[in-house]
């Protein structure tokens, strides 16, 4: 059978369903009506740049109604005045060049937009557009029709503009300024010559450098002092305090030195040492603008919901004033916000973001609805009971965990190094100084302020954002992304592991399907048969249409087949589905649903325990039983083997939110002593984790869904395993991908590693400062030796860390 | 030899003009994002289209068929 992919979207094309149009083929009328669109406004090089980029729109059918309402719409804007207005909205498809062309030629498709900019690594288009005429729902609606659907939610609301810290980059160029035009107005100096020109000019090479030096001491720097002054304040020594130190009393020597002309000062190196330090800062920042590790439930919540009015009227009202007794409209797809009643008949809701579970949970009319669960099917009616912030998960983040400054008093490796290095070097510095005090006080003063210059601890300071920004290079490389720097030391430090069940170490994506034929006690008095290579076609074929995550499971599972024109397909929500494919009649679904029919008298001994605490599907074609699927927890590969590695080394736990029946399966696949505890709610959860803390143990947490955002905040590292990176997770330290949990175990030892590497290009920096000290000490330290000394021993470290964690990484995984 | 206070003078008030273009830069957000503008610069013909639209649909014609 001859093969073909959809000029749009890139995804194989049925031939019975297949439509041509202007020579290309696409795969549904949605793709092709995308590539209309381009082709009348010639944007089609769309296709030129990357081959096949497009989606398939969805369906948007009243999804943005709120989008008329103007108090909400306002809260999304970034800037208005008179009919100018601009708009920044995320979208999660943008993935490949031909993205940012098509959505930065917007004014092309739509008139009212002047101009469109993306920005590719955040994932967000910028528009500006003229309100008078084009709304900001019609833009929505634009996009959401070319493919790009953007990404409203709870967060956007009164957003309005993030505010970017760029004093770093300032700084950063402020430093480099002064430091490069001082190195070249040096160089006279450097040669001692003793020609009469440079000796008649020195003077005002001097004060020009010095003038050069003041905005780099003063700006620049000035991050150092405020951090030294905190950490006296604190009584906590920490590695700013030499820094300081060294960069003030270099500062005033060579001030010192150019008035009494000593000579031309140290202003070169302090320059230099504080553009590599800042270098060093910049380059231990290392932000994945895509992913958000700050998120609660606001990223997955909606920003408005249609209420319906007593009079029966629908209307789109901003989530926050939903109120007790509200009767609300929950469509196909969409989050339900609050706990509540169901009133309509049935409803199928999926809690995925909730427990990680993949597989909906069918509700009737009465029952509660809590908020997180997101509808399946048809649209239903629900009557609100707690509002938003009273709600069952959203009340997790009243808890003090989310509420305290995150501003940690964990002590960095290299804070620890300088409670010995500051008291140490001062010390030195004044047993110099009593040395020399008897000898010449001139050359006292010289030794003590030398000691302190020449001590100053640049290599040591550099190490660790060097060695860290580089191994957060190396994890964000193989899809482990860390929050920041110091993560990599709690890493490190972690000796207590405990994972979350349901989506963490179990997988959602696809289960484990087993096939049952029909059995002899189904078996009476009906006709069945067995599912071979033909009959597993039909099935293929009939589930092809649903959308069910069941559906989407069994249709993986089955084998790869030809596709055939699926006739009459119909969908009950909460029963099954039911097709005619080929000319027979195919029923998937639940046991009422498919086999009602056949034995309504038989009903008892069938419902085995495998059956309650599983997901179980019957199939019958043209009314024949043909068996039965069982859908089973599927652990994430290579489970057993990490798992055994881990516990070696590390304490671990598993909490689950479900009941123990997986207890068995569980204890048969783990390492012998690892704790299994169930039933365990959200709250309990996060009190779990204390009550470890509690006794000293370095939790890390590994979880998923929104159930465990309390455990992830709590603990020391919260990592979230992710199937999508760029959409779903809650707050945490550190985002896993999925596929690659199995390497959980190499990315713990990496990140000791990291501190080995760290502790051995100390070693090599304490050298340097030997080496400097001697000269120090001695009296002996001339300018031009600080500036070899100084650079030299940044360029050391920097190429050392950078060479011993490539090769960490490359060790045996 | 004071032509050296010129030339010096000179130089610095150089670097002082790059140092507040660097500035200016930063301040519009230049720096905020530092992957798109590499994509976009490679964008240009596509927006002048409908000229050379004869010549473009030639092309595509013979990439489809080159496709099959």
């Amino acid at each position: 059978m001859e093969k073909n992919n959809c000029f749009h979207c890139g995804l194989d094309v049925i031939k019975a369903e297949e439509i041509f149009f202007d020579d290309k083929i696409f795969c549904c009328t949605g793709c092709k009506t995308v590539y209309e669109i381009f082709n009348q406004n010639d944007l089609t090089s769309y296709y030129d740049f990357e081959k096949s980029p497009g989606a398939t729109p969805q369906n948007t059918n009243g999804k943005y109604d709120f989008l008329d309402n103007e108090s909400i719409v306002s809260k999304l804007l970034e800037f208005k005045e008179n009919e100018t207005t601009i708009i920044s909205l995320n979208i999660p498809h943008i993935h490949c060049s031909s993205c940012i062309w098509i959505l930065e030629n917007l004014q092309r498709l739509q008139k009212g937009i002047s101009t469109s900019q993306v920005n590719f690594p955040e994932k967000r288009v910028r528009i500006t557009f003229n309100s008078a005429t084009v709304s900001v729902k019609e833009i929505v609606l634009l996009l959401s029709s070319i493919g790009y659907e953007p990404y409203i939610s709870l967060e956007n609301y009164e957003s309005g503009k993030a505010v970017v810290d760029r004093s770093l980059t300032y700084k950063l160029g402020v430093a480099f300024f002064c430091f490069g035009n001082i190195m070249l107005l040096s160089f006279p100096e450097y040669f001692e010559v003793k020609e009469y020109w440079l000796d008649h000019y020195r003077g005002f090479f001097r004060w020009l450098i010095f003038a050069l030096s003041l905005p780099s001491f003063f700006y620049s720097a000035s991050g150092y002092y405020v951090s030294a002054y905190k950490s006296i304040k604190t009584k906590m020594l920490n590695i700013d305090i030499p820094i300081a130190l060294g960069i003030i009393v270099m500062f005033v020597r060579s001030t010192f030195d150019i008035i009494m002309d000593y000579g031309s000062g140290f202003f070169d190196s302090l320059t230099g040492l504080i553009f590599f330090m800042l270098l060093g800062k910049m380059f231990q920042i290392k932000t994945y603008s895509f992913l958000s590790f700050e998120r609660d439930f606001k990223s997955y919540f909606p920003i408005a919901i249609t209420k319906i009015n007593p009079d029966g009227r629908e209307l789109s009202i901003p989530i926050y004033e939903v109120e007790k007794g509200n009767r609300l409209l929950i469509r196909n797809q969409e989050l339900i916000p609050v706990d509540g009643i169901l009133l309509s008949e049935k409803a199928e809701i999926d809690y995925s973001f909730v427990t990680g579970e993949a597989v909906p949970i069918v509700k009737h009319s009465g029952d509660k609805v809590f908020a997180g669960g997101k509808q399946i099917g048809k649209m239903i009616e629900m009557e609100v009971l707690q509002t938003v912030s009273q709600s069952y998960l959203t009340q997790l983040w009243s808890n003090d965990v989310f509420q305290k400054n995150v501003e940690q008093k964990h002590k960095t490796i290299t804070d620890k190094i300088s409670r010995y290095f500051t008291p140490i070097l001062l010390l030195i510095a004044f047993v110099g100084f009593g040395y020399w005090i008897f000898i010449n006080a001139n050359t006292a003063f010289n030794v003590f302020t030398a000691v302190l210059i020449v001590a100053c601890p640049c290599a040591l300071a550099l190490t660790a954002p060097f060695t860290f920004g580089n191994v957060l290079r190396i994890l964000g490389k193989q899809k482990f992304y860390l929050k920041n720097a110091l993560v990599i030391e709690q890493l490190a430090k972690v000796d207590t592991i405990v994972f979350d069940k349901t989506g963490t170490i179990t997988t959602n994506k696809k289960s484990k399907i087993t096939y049952v034929p029909p059995s002899e006690i189904i078996g009476i008095g009906v006709q069945d048969g067995v599912i071979n290579s033909e009959t597993s076609t039909l099935i293929k074929n009939a589930l092809r249409g649903s959308n069910h995550p069941l559906s989407r499971m069994l249709y993986d599972f089955l084998p790869e087949t030809k596709l055939i024109k699926v006739d009459n397909f119909e969908e009950q929500a909460g029963k099954g589905i039911q097709a005619l494919v080929a000319g027979s009649s195919i029923k998937i679904g639940s046991r009422d649903f498919v086999l009602h029919t056949h034995f309504e008298t038989d009903n008892k001994g069938c419902d085995s325990e495998v059956e309650l605490e599983n997901t179980v599907v019957y199939i019958t074609i043209d009314e024949v039983y043909y068996g039965k699927y069982i859908f089973m927890n599927q652990y994430r590969d290579g489970l057993a083997k990490l798992f055994q590695d881990l516990s070696k080394k590390y304490e671990i736990k598993i909490l689950s939110g479900d009941n123990d029946g997986e207890r068995a399966t569980l204890q048969a696949l783990l390492p012998k002593g690892t704790a299994l505890i169930f039933n365990q709610k959200p709250e309990q959860k996060l009190e779990f984790i204390k009550a470890l803390q509690a006794v000293g143990k370095n939790v890390m947490m590994v979880g998923d869904g929104l159930n465990d955002a309390g455990a992830l905040a709590q603990s020391h590292i919260g990592i979230s395993i992710s199937e999508n990176v760029n959409v779903f997770s809650p707050a945490c330290d550190a985002i896993l991908d999925a596929e690659e949990f199995k390497k959980l175990n190499f990315f713990l030892r990496y990140s000791k590693d990291a501190i080995t590497t760290i502790k051995m290009s100390f070693v090599v920096s304490l050298l340097y400062n030997v080496v400097g000290l001697g000269f120090a000490i001695t009296g002996n330290l001339l300018p031009l030796i600080a500036a070899i000394i100084m650079p030299l021993s940044t360029i050391t470290i920097v190429s050392f860390v950078t060479v011993m964690s490539n090769y960490y990484a490359k060790r045996k995984r | 030899m004071s032509v050296i206070y010129l030339l010096i003078s000179i130089s610095i008030l150089v670097a002082i003009g790059f140092f507040i273009a660097f500035i200016r830069a930063v301040k519009t957000g230049q720096y905020d994002d530092d992957f798109t503008p590499s994509v976009r610069m490679l964008f240009e013909d596509e927006l002048i289209q409908k000229e050379t639209k004869n010549k473009e649909e030639s092309l595509k014609t013979e990439y489809l068929e080159t496709q099959k």
